[in-house]
Parts: C-alpha cells; structure tokens; sequence
C-alpha cells in the first residue's frame, strides 16, 4: 500500500474513533471564539497590537535574550539556554534525577516540554513524571498523544475517559460523569503533587525586563506545581520573551478568547520567580505554613532554540514564532474539526500553524504527512490573533515540499509538453493537473462536447483516480462550448454605452465562470446593466488560484503578474474590476501582496469589487433594485420564491465579502437564511483527490444538516461550494447573481 | 474604555465588576470596612485558614500549619487588585501564603476595597508593570473558580476551589448605596 493510501486509510478511522468528539468540541470552541471576541469594543486595535508586540520582539530577540539572562539571574533564578532537544533534556534530567535526586517530577501543561518529549528523557533516568493538568493526564494514563494544542485529550468522550480510569484503577463505585472524574482526578494528582520534588511549567510570555514570566491556566494545577515544589523549572521556546509585562495585556485579553471562547482564562499567573510562596511542608504538617523566612527555592528558566534561531532568520517560516499556541487555527479549520490533530498535526503541534512549527523544528519531511490538510480557505486568518497568514505558511512549505520531493521518474512528459507552468519537473501528477487547471478548462471548452463525454467514461474516471488521484464519485465540470468572452464579444460587447453609463467595469472572467458556468458570467453582465453599468468583458488570464493551491508559487507569481498586465490598463482609466468568483477576487486581494509591487497590489485590491459587493455598492449609491429581480409573488416554483438559503464562500468571509450578498438579497426583499459552517470543505480541488474525499464530504455535513430539507433556494458563489453542495443536496446551488439578475 | 485618567474607581466599574463576577457564578458581598467581620463570617465555611491585613472572625485560623490548610475548607486572602471588566481579583503569592491558602482550599474568600478597583486589563498590567522591575512580585490574576472542561464537561474546582466570595470594601463615609442599578 502507497504512504498516500495509508494516510487516506488513517484519515478515515481517525473519522470513525474521534471525529465526533472533535467536532463537538472544536465547533463549540469555535462558536466561543465568535461570542468572545465580539463582545471586544477594540477586537482589531489588540490584534494589531499583539502582531506588532510579537514583530518587534522576535525583531530583537538575540538583545531579549540576554536581557532576560540578566534580569532572571538577578532575581535569583538561572537561565540556560538549550540548543535542541537534546541540549534541553541533558540540562534538566541532570539537575533533577542529579543535583536534587527527585524521584517525582509534576508537570503543568507545556507544548515545548511535549516538543522536547522531556518525560521520556526523567524517566529514563528513574524520574517518576507527573502530567497534572487533567487532560494530559488522561492521555498519560492511556499512553496517547495530543490531538489539540490547547484541549490536548480533546479526542476522548466523557464515556471513553470513564471506561479508562474504572479498568485502571478500579475504583469503589464506577465514575461515570464529568463531576466524578474529575474529583477523582483532583484527588489522586493532589497526592502525587504533594510528594514531587520538583516541578515543571511551560511559559505563555516572559518579560525581558524583569523576568516575569506568564502562565495561562484555568485548572490551578500550574499554582499547584509551583506553590508545592522548592525546585520550578519553566521550559519554553525563544519566541516567548517580550520586552516587558505591560505587553502582557493585549494577549491576556486575546488568548482565552481566541482559544477556547473565555474572555479570560481562570488563572494569569505572573510571576517572578523563584516566587515568594512558602514551600508546604507536606511531610511535616505541622509546622507553620509561613514561619516569616524567605522560602529557600530555586528557579531554572531552559530556553529552546531547537530550529527557532533559524526559523527566524528564513523570511516565510518567521511569522510561524508570532503564533501564541492559542488554537484558533485548528478550531476555525474544517478540515481540523473533521480529523483532528492526530490527522492533522506532525511530531507535537497541530493545526494550521503545525505546517510552520513542524517544518521549522523537526522539518520538511515531517510537515508533509499533514500540510496538504490545509485547503488554503483561509477562516483561520482573520481568527488568529496575531494575524499570521497561515495559509501562505501552509503554501510555502508545500512548495518546498513539491520542489524538494520531486521524483523525477514520474512520467510527467505529456505535461512537460502541453502545460505552461514554472515547476520543476517531477511533480506529482495530481498537483499538476489541478494546478493547470487554466489550461485544461481551455483546452476542454475547445473540445466540448467531446471533452465532456470522455470525462464521463468509466474506465477513464478509474484512471483518472489510479494516474491522478481524482476521485470517481466526483462529478467533473460540464465544459462549456462557448466561453463568457466569446459570448460577450458575439452579442457586440457592451449593452450600456459608456456615455450613458454611471460607471465602468471590467468583469473578470474567471476559469470557472468563462469556461463552465457561463451562465453566472451572463447573469452578472444582465445585473451590472442593469444599473447602467457600462461592461466589458476582455480575455484575461486566470489569478493563479489552482497553481497556489498546490505550492506551485512561481507559477502563481507568473499568473499574478500577467493579470495585472492585463488589468492595470483598465483600472488606470478609471475602471472598476469586478469579480464572480471569490477564491479570484481573494488572490486579488490577499496573496497578490506577495506576487505583486506593493503599489500595484495595493491598486488593483482598491479596485476590484465581489459581484454582489458592487451591487451593493450600486444600489447604496442610487442605483434602481426595480432593475433587479424581486421574489415573485405568490407561491411560484421554489426559484422564484422569497425564501433563500445562502452559503457564503470562505475565502469571501475572510475579505469582508460574504455578507454583501445577504444584505443585496434582503434589500430586493428576500427572506434569507446563512450558513454558518466554515467552509464547505470542497476548497478548489481538494474534495476531488481521492484520498480526501471522505473528508471533504465531512466537513461539508453541517451544511447537509442546516439545509438538508429546506424548501429553500439555496445560493452559493463559490464554483467549489457549487459543486459541494450538489453532492451534499443533491441539487446545484445558483451563484447570487443569477438569483438577482433580470431573465434573459 | 481605555483613557489612562481613568484608572481611578467609578460607579461604572462597581457595577461592570459586579456583573462579571455574577457571570461566572462568584458571589459578592460589599459593605463598609466597619463590617469586614461580619462579611468575611458569612462567607467562609469550617474550618477556615486566613492571611489578610483585614480583621478576620476568630474561627478562622490566621497562622495555620500545612495541617490546618489540608484540611480547610474555606481559604481568606486578600486581592491586591480588582479588573472590572474581567471580574479578575489579583492575589499575591506572597511569604504570607496568600497563594496556598486561595489555592489549596474548596472556597475561596477573597476581600477586595474598592479603591484597589482598575477599570480594564491594561490598567492591571500597567500596575503591575512597574512592580516587577523594582523587586520580585508574584501575582495570580484569578477569574471564578478553577474550571477544567478536561472530563467531557464543565467542571468547576478541577485543583483550585471550587467556590469563589468576594467581599468588596467602601471606604468609611464614601457613598456606597447603588442597589438601584
């Protein structure tokens, strides 16, 4: 069996065991996060403070560090600083299993510890490792892995957790609720904490300029495992250190929102350590808590570098240390709330930001077992709190991936031929084929009918699936036999003469759009006319959206750069750029800023507009909704009714697009409905690849379940949603615009 | 919201306090300094173990053993600020014990005066802030009781207390009457 199918076989009992736990959990986060952070007046303003926060430290991270060498050494404390995993390990096990001869070491949560798999090393030299926070200690009992950086046993059901502890350690009466198990838990890590001999922390932020240190908690087993203990040992990465605890605050107010959807967590320690806590004397109990000396601790701040140094110096992978490890990416992800991150995770993180993280500490080979997982839909962006482009992290490294793997045995010569691209050659066929998907739908306009029939064979189809990886079960697209630019230019161009017209647009004709859904093209032309709009519609390249989605990034660039060229003339005379589909008007947008100068980039975002954005635009600013299309009266067939179930597209959520559809829609009168589900979980090409299809069918089911049975027109603007949802539905969904254009 | 003249305390954040700590289930009593022992009776159960500079009821023992603390139900601490718009109460771990005696107990009561109210988070962290450069200070910024969603449910007191009493103090002779909010 191919590494390819094993994962594929992976991806679907991950599905069966723990997707319903995941998705329980990771939607509910997900909802949180929406309520929390919209009760912030100021959401934005801290965002782009802790994103400038986090630039200008790592900025000067080399200067941080040794500021906090010098400021934790003056308070009594010791800072070592661990070149890798090894170095790390070496450092603790040594002055715990040696200098303090500890025979119980109780940990609070830590990512990096898990990073260092510290645990392993103490054990190995007879340190008895406690994980105190109750989640880990679940996964310790059942000697499993994370699946969540955040709720690391996330994947486990109150009833699985039950079953575990009563088999483990047959308690009096069975525990079977929430309650009961975590008293037990409570109970027993009490016992083992009063024992240990030292205990180990991770930290959220360390402030170079005292020394001060964070701790986001909610549990109390982090005050716990240092209040217990005369020996602390914070583990945590490079990137942790701030300037100073005034820049504490905007992550305070940020992490538990973004995270979990608390507006806070139970527990912000800050301390600055060795605190001044008397240490219990548990053995002897009845001494005085506090005798009035100065408790007799010790501090160890280990920093790890472990590729982080080098992660800063490489410009892509950088933004990856802004990441404050508050699980927003994974909770947004449709892909995460399907499988998880035990799917969707390398060596120790998971989630979108993982790609980053994973290829950066233990590298590439390891952020290739999950980063095609990202889909590149983007909701994660604006979810995260320190606003990284994650999915450009994610196209990166596949692209490093893509160019670093290439087999050049592979049989790639008909491409080699017939396809335009700047990739090396060797390519995996599937990522090809999507990639040129330009070409293809050209070629195949061309072609139709015959390109069409030949799609539809069997045999074909099964080769498709075995050669390139496209599912069978998947409907391919219908080509159209004339184009939208073919069409426009044999109906003679514009319908409203520019003199008479209140502005000017270019209507951009999309892959999709101009080669199969020629009809959402010639619906957009009848809207924008009629509210006077003079229309052209002028052959131009695609964005470069499927080549991106597949880390082909030179040929992205490439696609960027002759779009403008063809765009720049237009938008130079004054011209408005309007856009169908939404994953192009989000190239425009958002990635362009990476291909592009930033004046032209800048240029052309300012003056493209999502369709349905514009006739909002047009009706806001005077325009006539009597030239537009109404519900019909009366109880008509269920197009024309009043009631409308819309599904905005993810990448347009992302750019501030999605709502404009709803708001043209409600303004003509329409009763609409929307979807709240992420995204489809189609995103492009994704749901195509065989190995994903299950997947991608998953994370489309809560839109099954929202309009499943509604007597609703259902409405969508993606071509992938389109496709999605006719697979969810059973019916094809119509682009808005072709709800709210006068008939033809 | 976040107007640095505005770090003094207002009815505003009286009230904004008192909502969030009903939020998350904490319950208050406010009264004049005067009554801080009669409050502080009410609140905590038996046995009680206590560290604060405000008088406490003679049940409550003020220099417990590790003993007395195992066995306490109910822990008195001190906050050395409140965050109105969080409900958050700041505790210090001190060489008092404030932290193991709010920690390692079932209910916490914690008294809190008004005038140690701050509006927001960035006014706690701007107090804070200068603190940690002049000397080592360690501070626990508690909202509500411990919580763990860990067990396949919300669970309060995971390892903290399970319960959380803010007794909040007016200055002698300030105007303290907002029932009518």
């Amino acid at each position: 069996m191919s590494s390819d199918a094993a994962k594929a076989d992976r991806i679907r009992e991950l599905m069966a065991t723990e997707g319903d736990a995941v998705a329980e959990n990771t939607r509910g986060f997900n909802e949180g996060r929406y309520d929390s952070t919209s009760r912030l007046d100021d959401y934005e303003e801290l965002k782009g403070e802790a994103r400038a926060i986090k630039e200008d430290a790592i900025a000067r991270l080399p200067e941080l560090i040794e500021e906090v060498k010098e400021t934790v050494e003056a308070n009594g404390g010791t800072v070592y600083v661990a070149d890798d995993a090894a170095d790390a390990n070496r450092y603790i096990t040594e002055l715990t299993a040696e200098e303090r001869d500890a025979d119980r070491l109780v940990k609070s949560k830590s990512m990096t510890s898990e990073e260092i798999e510290v645990n392993e090393a103490l054990e190995a030299e007879g340190v008895d490792v406690v994980e105190t926070d109750l989640g880990e200690w679940v996964l310790q009992v059942a000697d499993e892995a994370p699946s969540h950086i955040v709720a690391p046993a996330i994947h486990k059901s109150r009833e699985g957790i039950a079953e575990l502890f009563n088999e483990r350690f047959d308690p009096e009466e069975p525990l079977e609720t929430a309650e009961e198990l975590t008293m037990f838990a409570r109970e027993r890590l009490g016992e083992l904490i009063e024992d240990a001999d030292v205990g180990m922390t991770g930290a959220n932020f360390i402030a170079a300029d005292s020394g001060t240190m964070m701790l986001v908690t909610s549990e109390g087993n982090a005050r716990k495992t240092v209040t217990a203990t005369d020996t602390h040992v914070a583990v945590a990465g490079v990137e942790k250190i701030v300037p100073s605890v005034e820049e504490f605050a905007p992550f305070v107010e940020l992490i538990g929102r973004s995270g979990t959807g608390q507006d806070v967590t139970s527990y912000i320690s800050t301390l600055t350590p060795p605190v001044d806590s008397p240490v219990p004397d548990f053995q002897n109990d009845g001494d005085p808590l506090a005798d009035g000396s100065d408790a007799d601790r010790d501090f160890h701040l280990v920093l790890i570098d472990n590729g982080r140094l080098a992660m800063r110096e490489d410009e892509e992978l950088k933004e990856t240390l802004y990441c404050i490890r508050c699980s927003a990416c994974s909770n947004s992800c449709g892909n995460f709330q399907s499988v998880g991150g035990h799917a969707f995770g390398g060596e120790t993180y998971s989630g979108g930001i993982a790609t980053g993280w994973e290829a950066g500490i233990e590298g590439l080979d390891t952020a290739a077992e999950f980063n095609d997982l990202c889909t590149g839909c983007s909701r994660c962006v604006p979810a995260c709190p320190v606003e990284i482009d994650i999915p450009w992290i994610n196209t990166v490294v596949r692209d490093r991936i893509n160019r670093g793997e290439a087999d050049q045995s592979q049989v790639d010569w008909m491409f080699e031929e017939l396809v335009p691209d700047e990739e090396p050659a060797g390519l995996d066929l599937g990522t090809r084929i999507v990639g040129n998907y330009e070409t293809l739908a050209k070629w195949g306009s061309r072609t139709a009918p015959i390109a069409n029939r030949l799609a539809d064979v069997g045999p074909l189809r099964a080769l498709g699936e075995r050669v390139a990886g496209i599912d069978r079960r998947r409907d391919l697209p219908d080509f159209a036999s004339q184009s939208l630019v073919d069409w426009f230019e044999a109906r003679g161009g514009a319908a409203v003469p520019s003199e008479e017209a209140s502005r000017e647009a270019v209507l951009y004709p999309d892959t999709a759009t101009n080669y199969v859904d020629v009809d959402r093209g010639k619906a957009a032309v009848r809207a924008l006319e009629a509210l006077d709009v003079h229309v052209r519609v002028p052959d131009l390249p695609g964005s470069g959206r499927p080549p991106l989605s597949q880390g082909m990034v030179e040929t992205a660039k490439a696609k960027a750069e002759d779009v403008y060229a063809g765009l720049a003339r237009h938008v130079d005379t004054g011209r408005d750029v309007v856009v169908i589909e939404p994953s192009d008007l989000g190239m425009f947008r958002r990635e362009y800023e990476k291909f592009l100068p930033e004046a032209s980039h800048e240029r052309l975002a300012d003056a493209s507009y999502d369709v349905m954005e514009y006739l909002f635009g047009l009706l806001e600013n005077g325009g006539d909704p009597a030239g537009l299309r109404a519900p019909a009266a009366g109880t008509g067939p269920v197009a024309s009714g009043t009631r409308v179930a819309y599904h905005p597209h993810c990448q347009a959520r992302t750019i501030g697009v999605g709502e404009h559809a709803t708001a043209v829609m409600e303004r003509l009168g329409y009763d609409v409905r929307t979807s709240d589900t992420e995204c489809c979980g189609m995103a492009g090409s994704f749901g195509y690849k065989h190995d994903y299809y299950e997947l991608s069918i998953d994370v489309g089911e809560p839109i099954r379940e929202q309009f499943g049975d509604t007597d609703r027109t259902v409405v969508a603007a993606g071509t992938s949603c389109t496709e999605q949802i006719d697979a969810l539905l059973g019916d094809a969904p119509m682009h808005p615009v072709q709800l709210v254009a006068p008939r033809e | 919201m976040r107007s640095p003249e505005s770090s003094g305390m207002s009815l505003a954040d009286r009230s904004t306090f008192k909502r969030r700590l009903d939020d998350l289930g904490v319950t208050v009593s406010e009264g004049p300094e005067s009554a801080c022992r009669d409050l502080i009776a009410e609140a905590a159960g038996d046995p009680a173990v206590g560290v604060s500079d405000a008088p406490l009821p003679d049940r409550v023992e003020t220099e417990p053993t590790t003993a007395d603390l195992r066995a306490a139900h109910t822990g008195v601490t001190d906050a050395e600020l409140g965050v109105a718009e969080y409900g958050s109460v700041a505790i210090e771990a001190d060489a008092a014990g404030t932290e193991p005696v709010s920690l390692f107990v079932d209910r916490h009561v914690v008294v809190l005066r008004e005038r140690d109210l701050v509006p927001d988070m960035p006014d706690a962290f701007d107090w804070l802030g200068p603190k940690t450069r002049e000397g080592s200070v360690d501070i626990v910024f508690a909202t509500g009781p411990s919580a763990t969603a860990d067990m396949g449910g919300l669970v309060h007191g995971a390892h903290g207390p399970k319960e959380v009493h803010v007794v909040l103090l007016r200055e002698e002779g300030s105007e303290g009457d907002d029932t009518d909010e």
